[in-house]
């Protein structure tokens, strides 16, 4: 995809400028609207899910915007009893938010995963896990993608 | 560091200030190696600690920053706090040895007097004292950024420093300028080093597994010490990723307790952080990891000369350039730090003497390059520095050379806090040149980018060093400008810190749709082309012979 | 031009209850659908939207992808060992067609 760069994106300062470039997503400006509240009010039925339980690991600051790791963890027994069943990811500024839902079960052992995701923009990452009792728990982490890294 | 009697002395002898005679009146009347040294041993553990080197050799200049802003938490704590009211806090009387070491206030004046700092055979010969004095209670620590930033070690790629490095046999570094070498070079190398290379923090980007080891156990003084590495979290976004492509870092704080209970389950008594994560992020993570006896910081180059105490965990930060040996005694007894004595050792050079193996090693390493390192290219009328959050003087010499040789409107130049001193009427030389731009990556590009885009990236910049948040910062200084000039308020989000961002060429605002020609360097994207930075420095003084840079800054801070 | 996806899982094998911690990657493009090409003309989606693992035929762990995860696909799990027998993986494609892999746990 690095070839279709026209001379000036490869030229400028910076990291993410490339990794913007490069994305599947055309980037827009920070925290831009998108329908990231429809996509979670549609997940819990409307009911406002409460913070904890939910524990959503990324780096503070992306080192490429085009894979960043997410891993998302929620604390439960996992036993027929009392387990985790879904889990949805979502971001507020990509153009479109969703990003995955994960379905465990008492199986799984624990409700945990990781995978890799397109990040278009410094935004928010929103995971709201629905448990089967159907109450609902999320976390919200901030990444930031930088287009100036000039540490040293 | 140094007795009060010692300053008030230095003090004395200073007010009657003869140019050029008193680094050897210094050297020889007022301190002593004994007195630099003089500590009250305790404990049964001796930690002797180094970091940010910058592929320096010799004895150098270095002056600390004049403007070094603290925001959120981190407002006004050391070490947020730079010339006059960093000597009050400490109580360091203006015109001693620890104010000439540790401050920017009367640099130039002051650096007549005192000479040079570093060297390392003269850190040799501190290393061996401590060591003769205290056996196997000894541990020796390197926190990075150690194998770049010199002539010799860009041309040798790393090796003379591994080299000398191998003389002073430390017990484990960890890195982060190390990368810069690309990914086989550093494997080579750590493959040969004889000591351990740790970063808990790094994984390979495939598999999400370990890179590096994590840890360390060290028996001292029958204590047993385990030490986790954790290189530079935000390499691959401060510095090309191309050149480490496999490798992901970050600050990985659940893999760090993860780490630490390891240790403590495997029998620790005590627990030591070598890290390179900057003082900043280290505080913030010494109230959130719990299990870390010490952090030996590293990266923002902040030296200071007492421990910093958050929760249980002291913070040692141990300066740059080989200014500075630490030395943390420590009482461990039950598995905990009973007690410590602390000294943030000044490497003076006129007064230690160097130690003649490492002496030899360095005068071999140098001397195919002595000649041509040495040649003088220029002048310099005014004293020219690097660190401090805006434009340095010798910022503004790059930036004019940028200007003028790639005839560009505005140019960038990186916020990187390495970099040797120079003081007014001093002779430049190729090798002044190479010690603040020698990188792997330093071809200067030119291209055309909108005002718009300047300013975000300005603001892009500015948000890694001023977030309220250290874990969103990056640990260097805010990007150089030429030929233009803002304001900036600190306080403000990302975005609209910056204003009144002017063209100096026009004296006309910056006009955000208008197009810019733009000249930098070091970019971390890959197959950026234009002549190497170094050579076009060079080329400005010596058609200029001799420069000069406005102590005032074009830049106006504001901070609540 | 289905590629094999590769699999690895932290231990072969495993006591009842134990944690299985399954990693797995699998090339693919994940195009957005929201990219245009050089004329301007928007490139069609076409990504892994369904994700399954079954242990011996009994499903432990699924996920639905958008199009924000990233090309070639990594996802990482853990399931809890109940019975020995095949680690089946199955992604399935906006145009139906399915890239599986295999390996195996034996429960001690």
């Amino acid at each position: 995809m690095k070839r279709s760069f026209d001379r000036r994106q490869v030229l400028t300062w910076g990291a993410g400028v490339a990794a913007i470039a490069a994305l599947g997503i055309p980037g827009g400006p920070a925290h831009a609207k998108n329908d990231v509240e429809e996509v979670i009010a549609k997940f819990t039925g409307g009911k406002t899910p409460t913070t904890g339980k939910v524990k959503l690991d990324l780096p503070e600051i992306a080192e490429n915007g085009n894979t960043v790791p997410m891993t998302v963890a929620v604390e439960s027994p996992m036993t027929t009893e009392s387990y985790v069943s879904d889990v949805l990811v979502v971001t507020d500024g990509n153009p479109r938010a969703g990003v995955a839902v994960f379905h465990f079960s008492p199986a799984s052992g624990v409700a945990e995963a990781n995978t890799r995701i397109r990040l278009a923009t410094s935004q928010n990452i929103i995971a709201v896990a629905k448990m089967n009792d159907g109450s609902f728990f999320t976390a919200t982490k901030a990444v930031k993608v930088t287009i100036g890294g000039c540490g040293g | 560091m140094l007795s009060r009697r010692d300053f008030l002395q230095v003090a004395a002898a200073t007010a009657a200030f003869v140019p050029g005679g008193w680094s050897q009146a210094f050297a020889q009347q007022r301190l002593t190696q004994a007195e630099l040294l003089r500590f009250e041993a305790t404990g049964n553990v001796t930690l002797l600690h180094i970091a940010d080197l910058h592929g320096q050799l010799r004895p150098l200049l270095f002056r600390e920053p004049a403007i070094n802003i603290g925001v959120g938490d981190a407002k006004g704590l050391v070490p947020h706090i730079s010339g006059r009211v960093l000597l009050d806090h400490y109580r360091i009387a203006p015109g001693s040895p620890s104010a000439y070491a540790l401050s920017s206030e009367d640099f130039a004046a002051l650096a007549k007097s005192y000479g040079r700092l570093g060297g390392l055979d003269r850190i040799a010969t501190i290393v061996k004292a401590v060591r003769a004095e205290r056996g196997d209670r000894v541990l020796l620590l390197d926190g990075g950024d150690t194998w770049q930033n010199s002539y010799t070690s860009l041309i040798t790629k790393g090796q003379d420093m591994v080299d000398c490095l191998a003389l002073l046999k430390p017990d484990a570094m960890t890195g982060h300028w190390e990368f810069t070498l690309g990914a086989e070079r550093v494997k080579e190398l750590i493959e040969k080093l004889g000591f351990k290379f740790l970063a808990q923090n790094i994984r390979d980007t495939e598999w999400n597994e370990p890179a590096f080891e994590a840890m360390s156990t060290f028996d001292r003084g029958g204590v047993r010490i385990a030490v986790i590495g954790q290189a530079f979290p935000y390499t691959p976004i401060a510095n090309p990723r191309w050149m480490i492509p496999n490798w992901s870092f970050g600050i990985r704080e659940d893999e760090l307790r993860a780490n630490v209970t390891k240790a403590r389950n495997g029998g620790a008594d005590l627990v030591v952080l070598l890290s390179h994560n900057g003082f900043d992020v280290d505080r913030k993570l010494a109230s959130r990891v719990s299990g870390i006896d010490v952090i030996l910081t590293a990266h923002t180059h902040d030296a200071l000369p007492e421990a910093v105490k958050v929760g249980k965990t002291l913070l040692i930060a141990s300066g740059c350039h080989g200014k500075f040996v630490s030395r943390l005694d420590l009482d461990i007894r039950d598995r905990q730090v009973k007690g410590y004595r602390f000294k943030l050792i000044p490497v003076f050079s006129d007064i230690i003497p160097a130690d003649a193996e490492m002496a030899a090693t360095v005068s071999r390493i140098r001397a195919p390059h002595e000649a041509m390192l040495g040649e003088t290219i220029g002048k310099t009328e005014s004293l020219l520095y690097r660190r401090g959050n805006f434009n340095g003087t010798l910022d503004d010499i790059i930036c004019d050379a940028l200007l003028s040789e790639r005839d560009a409107e505005i140019a960038l130049s990186p916020g990187f806090r390495w970099g040797t001193s120079l003081l007014p009427g001093q002779g430049i030389t190729r090798e002044d040149i190479y010690n603040a731009t020698a990188i792997t990556y330093p071809a200067t590009y030119r291209m055309t980018m909108s005002g718009a885009r300047l300013k975000e990236i300005l603001e892009d910049v500015a948000d890694n060093l001023f977030n309220p948040d250290p874990y969103y910062q990056q640990g260097g200084d805010m990007v150089r400008v030429g030929g233009m000039s803002y304001t900036i308020d600190v306080d403000k989000p990302i975005g609209s810190r910056l204003s009144d961002l002017m063209v100096t060429r026009t004296g006309k605002p910056l006009e955000p749709a208008r197009d810019y020609l733009v000249t930098g360097w070091a970019s971390v994207n890959e197959g950026t082309e234009g002549p190497p930075v170094w050579d076009v420095v060079m080329r400005h003084i010596e058609k200029k012979r001799v420069v000069t840079a406005s102590p005032t800054s074009r830049i106006r801070v504001l901070q609540k | 031009m289905s590629v094999k996806p590769r699999i690895k899982l932290d231990k072969k094998e495993a006591k009842k209850g134990e944690l299985v911690e399954v990693k797995a990657l699998v090339q693919h493009i994940m195009e957005s659908g929201q990219r245009k090409d050089r004329d301007g003309k928007t490139i069609p989606r076409k990504i892994l939207n369904k994700f399954t693992c079954t242990v011996n035929g009994k499903e432990v762990f699924s996920a639905d992808f958008e199009p924000a995860v990233s090309a070639n696909p990594y996802i990482q799990f853990k399931f809890k060992a109940q019975e020995s027998g095949p680690v089946v993986l199955t992604w399935v494609d906006d145009d139906g067609t399915k890239i599986v892999g295999e390996d195996n746990i034996t429960v001690i």
